[in-house]
């Protein structure tokens, strides 16, 4: 048990390489600039709408992609909303959960908790969006021209040469008519869909004087159109280059039974292939024979996601009978990712997911204010506490309690600062909670330590000895009860839901951090400040103090074993 | 076995602590063998909570019913109350003539409706503005569709079975002790009734919060579990070569660990005061009390059952393996035969036995103890108190 010179490089080594560690982490918060953790919206306000997912068809099963596909659309939705900031991400195997910082619109509850609509619609004008109120657009359509001659192939390997307009999805935020909101024209139009009629009939529609009227004065994003199945729509495509005037719904999305991106052999470019169920198979080429005969552009698809053009292909003048078959395919100046967004859009009409608004969490931001600081006041309560405690306990030893308490705290704050920059990890009022309740699951490792190192003491060994000794007996115990710790913080992560997510991961993270200084930085420590004059000998304030250790013998250094705590024991 | 602390008078040596006497098993206290108390007195405690729960009922919170739940601050004064009552009701939002309106504290005030639509929702946070002179966008509010309390319950149910099956592999393969395992389990389950039972004695309201709190305590009393387990592990580890039974052993690591448990408790319960204490007087709601509420008798219930309830259940457990009842009967012949030696010298001899936990068998020569040994005066040697030095002269 006698030291050796190699132990005695072996704790500074540890602290300068844990040291390191911990700048290297302050290293990278000070390059990326941000130095405050993410807090969650109950902290600094905002909303966050939990939707629960269910499958009207089949098992009720929701699969993982669909799901994803589902948040994708919300996430476009909520981008066009134009709050910015806003985060969409899935939860366990059916929940999405929508946060929206700093905004308290209650219409949002209601936009991303409406089913997508997904419909295709026949163009009947279209016109370059003049006097826009759009932002400035980040990327300038570099897409053709909507009127742009276009066929629709019904085999792949057609040689049509298509062309789809605008299929460069952007998510320039952007405002866009929102599902049967109220308009503020004068004489408001319907927004409730009146009876469906026949696609025949439908065919034969056609704009009223109104109708076109209200399409000359439509300003992009300025008006809130209704959107309604039944009626024309007057709405613009994704980068607000051009507004169209659409006729009513003539094949709902959900007649799509799967979309995807492809190459066809022979052809570099990239189409969007779409397949139809029977129903929609049959009017997709009952529609496309009437679009045939139509001139630009009136023989084009309007295929508008909740009342924004997404795509406007064209048919070509050949396809007299029709696209039969129910394939089709749609191509243009697609790139990859075009294609694909296309393609995911397409999809989600054939998404057989349902939403319905689980919960609605709105803090305002004084509320939020509140919580924040409450939990600070919790944190500040909880540590002082601590620190009290062990100071009356271990005296001096504290120090090495609250400078490890320190060590961990600051490894805890940069992980979650830079967790927050690199995933997204949002500390809420739950996740305060965890840490503090992990300052106890922290000291506790101390304590069982500090208890070992005693024990063993008493059993007469020097306290540099014990300092060792003890610490090979009590590393296990503290890894056995962290392990149990960790388990739990694990098995809550994965089944929570909600915010208290936030609670089981920083339990969890705290936890590892324990072990980390407990391991790194306290063992090491005391090592060091065993074999100063002060603790290795047992000052009287030192916490090692034979009185106070309850060992009648003062741990001198090296005194291996001394007779009175040897025979205390052994009378009894 | 008699019932009371023992302690024998100590050599001339300055009064050694308390810590230390426990340690030493100089003062001890029979914790395993008066099982049937701890028994009885945490089957009191259980009936209690059950009847409690039983007949009081949880209060479930907005969470679990559906519903929307405004919170706004406001100076809070006698008419507040009426006042924000009023303006809801006469909005005339169809099945919400029953709201509750209450205060928090004296900062905030809440009101809880049925399920609302978006449209209500607007309505009701702009009357509740109104009332109470304030921007719509102060009043906070949460809104629960009427499945997700059931969504949640289900995952905690799910997490809890998947947690208890967890923790018995991990223990078991810790420890190689299934036994062990039942016992930390039962404990812990001791642990979830009785926090549960406070919980619906004291009349809070379950929250998610709660639960998570509920789940947390498995870890937290867990952890005090396997700190006394570890050490009864360590003192039992070549017990078939000592002269103490299992019970003993175990007991005597109780003893060994009992300040360590205190101090683990106290610090751990420590923070998760501070979390009740603003939780409760500060904000007045939320998950800082929830989680506060359940963790603080859940830790508290954890380190009673660590002590009382999972070392008595594993000692007698273990008693009843066949390994053990061969152990004991060897110590009884080996005792036999000491007290008819000792009859045969000295009969005051056999006293030793009293403190029944005494110095942990763990590497009694690094204690100084010579334990076994100790027992037989004739051999018995003694350490030679003259240092090297002096005997060279």
């Amino acid at each position: 048990m006698a030291t050796t010179s190699r132990k005695h490089a072996h704790p500074l080594r540890t602290l300068v390489i844990f040291a390191l560690v911990i700048a290297g982490f302050y290293t990278i918060i000070a390059v990326s600039g941000v130095w405050m953790p993410k807090l969650g919206l109950d902290l600094r306000g905002g909303s966050t709408i939990t939707l629960t997912a269910s499958n009207s068809t089949g098992s009720g099963q929701v699969d993982a992609k669909s799901l994803e596909l589902a948040r994708t659309i919300i996430q476009q939705r909520v981008d066009g909303y134009g709050v910015g900031e806003s985060e969409v991400t899935t939860s366990g195997d059916r929940q999405i959960v929508v946060s929206v910082p700093n905004v308290q619109k209650d219409d949002l509850v209601r936009l991303v908790g409406t089913t997508a609509q997904l419909y295709f619609r026949k163009v009947y004008n279209v016109a370059a969006a003049t006097g826009s109120v759009a932002e400035p657009s980040a990327t300038p359509s570099a897409s053709a021209q909507p009127s742009a001659s276009a066929t629709a192939s019904a085999e792949p390997s057609a040689s049509a040469s298509v062309s789809s307009p605008s299929p460069s999805a952007s998510s320039t935020a952007n405002k866009r008519p929102l599902p049967s909101l109220p308009t503020p024209v004068a004489s408001p139009r319907p927004t409730t869909p009146g009876e469906t009629k026949p696609l025949a009939d439908l065919l034969t529609w056609t704009p009223s004087d109104r109708d076109n009227s209200d399409f000359e004065t439509y300003l992009c994003g300025d008006t809130n159109f209704p959107d309604v199945t039944t009626e024309a729509l007057i709405t613009c495509d994704q980068d607000k280059a051009y507004k169209y005037l659409l006729g009513p719904a003539l094949i709902p999305g959900n007649m799509v039974t799967r979309a995807i991106a492809a190459v066809p052999q022979n052809s570099v470019a990239y189409v969007v292939q779409l397949e139809f169920n029977n129903q929609g198979a049959a009017d997709f080429q009952t529609v496309t024979a009437h679009l045939a005969t139509q001139t630009s552009p009136q023989n084009q698809f309007g295929i508008v996601l909740d009342g924004q053009v997404i795509s406007a292909p064209s048919v070509a003048s050949n396809y007299t009978a029709g696209i039969a078959g129910g394939k089709a395919e749609i191509s243009g100046s697609f790139t990859q990712k075009s294609a694909q967004d296309l393609a995911n859009i397409l999809s989600y009409g054939a998404l057989p997911l349902s939403f319905d608004v689980s919960s609605v969490e709105n803090v305002s931001a004084k509320l939020g204010a509140d919580q924040l600081q409450a939990g600070i006041i919790a944190g500040v309560i909880g540590l002082a506490l601590v620190l009290a405690y062990s100071i009356l306990y271990y005296r001096a030893l504290a120090v090495v309690v609250a400078a490890s308490l320190v060590v961990a705290f600051g490894l805890t704050w940069a992980l979650v600062v830079l967790l927050g920059t690199s995933m997204g990890f949002a500390l809420n009022l739950p996740g305060i909670a965890g840490a503090i309740v992990a300052i106890g699951v922290t000291a506790d490792s101390f304590i069982i330590y500090f208890e070992r190192i005693r024990d063993e003491a008493r059993e007469g060994r020097s306290l540099r000895t014990a300092i060792e000794t003890g610490w090979q007996r009590s590393r296990s115990t503290i890894l056995a009860a962290d392990s149990v710790s960790l388990l739990s913080a694990v098995v809550l992560f994965i089944i929570a839901i909600g915010a208290v997510k936030g609670f089981a991961f920083t339990l969890g993270l705290t936890t590892l951090i324990d072990i980390a200084v407990v391991f790194f930085f306290t063992h090491p420590m005391l090592t060091l400040l065993g074999r100063t004059k002060f603790f290795g000998e047992g000052h009287r304030f030192s916490g090692f103090e034979a009185q106070h250790m309850g060992t009648t013998n003062p741990p001198l250094h090296n005194s291996r074993r001394t007779k009175g705590a040897a025979v205390v024991g052994g009378e009894a | 076995m008699t019932d009371q602390l023992t302690q024998t008078p100590e050599p001339a040596v300055k009064k050694a602590s308390l810590t230390h006497r426990l340690y030493t098993g100089e003062m001890s206290y029979d914790f395993v063998a008066k099982r049937n108390r701890w028994y009885l007195i945490s089957g009191v405690v259980l009936l209690i909570a059950i009847l409690a729960i039983a007949f009081r009922g949880l209060s479930l919170g907005i969470e679990f019913k559906g519903g929307v739940e405004f919170q706004a601050p406001v100076q809070v004064t006698s008419s507040t109350v009426e006042t924000v009552r009023q303006a809801v009701q006469d909005l005339r939002i169809p099945g919400n003539d029953d709201i509750s309106v209450n205060t928090i504290g004296d900062g905030q005030v809440r009101v809880q409706t049925t399920a609302l639509s978006s449209d209500e929702v607007t309505q009701v946070k702009g009357a509740i503005a109104g009332a109470i002179g304030l921007q719509p966008d102060d009043v906070a509010y949460s809104l629960i569709g009427a499945s997700w309390g059931q969504q949640i319950t289900t995952q905690a149910v799910i997490a809890l079975v998947v947690f208890l099956v967890l923790v018995m592999l991990l223990i078991w393969i810790y420890f190689r002790e299934f036994k062990m395992s039942i016992a930390a389990i039962v404990a812990l389950l001791h642990d979830l009734v009785i926090t549960v039972g406070v919980y619906a004695l004291v009349g809070f309201t379950v929250t998610p919060a709660t639960m998570i709190g509920v789940l947390t305590i498995l870890g937290y009393s867990l952890y005090d579990t396997m700190v006394v387990f570890d050490r009864i592990r360590e003192n039992t580890r070549e017990l078939s070569n000592t002269r103490f039974t299992y019970s003993v052993a175990a007991n005597s690591a109780l003893n060994q660990v009992l300040v360590r448990s205190l101090n683990t408790t106290i610090i751990g319960v420590l923070p998760v005061a501070a979390l009740l204490f603003t939780g409760w007087f500060i904000l007045g709601t939320g998950p800082l009390k929830d989680l506060g509420l359940a963790l603080f008798v859940g830790m508290i219930a954890g380190a009673y059952s660590s002590i009382f309830i999972a070392t008595p259940l594993l000692a007698q457990m273990r008693e009843a393996d066949p390994d053990m009842v061969e152990h004991r009967e060897r110590l009884a012949r080996r005792a036999a035969r000491a007290t008819e030696k000792a009859a045969v010298r000295k009969p005051k001899a056999v006293t030793l036995v009293a403190g029944d936990a005494t110095a942990p068998p763990v590497d009694p020569a690094s204690l100084g103890l010579v334990p076994a040994k100790a027992l037989d005066p004739t051999t018995r040697r003694q350490p030679s108190k003259q240092a090297r030095s002096r005997r060279k002269k």
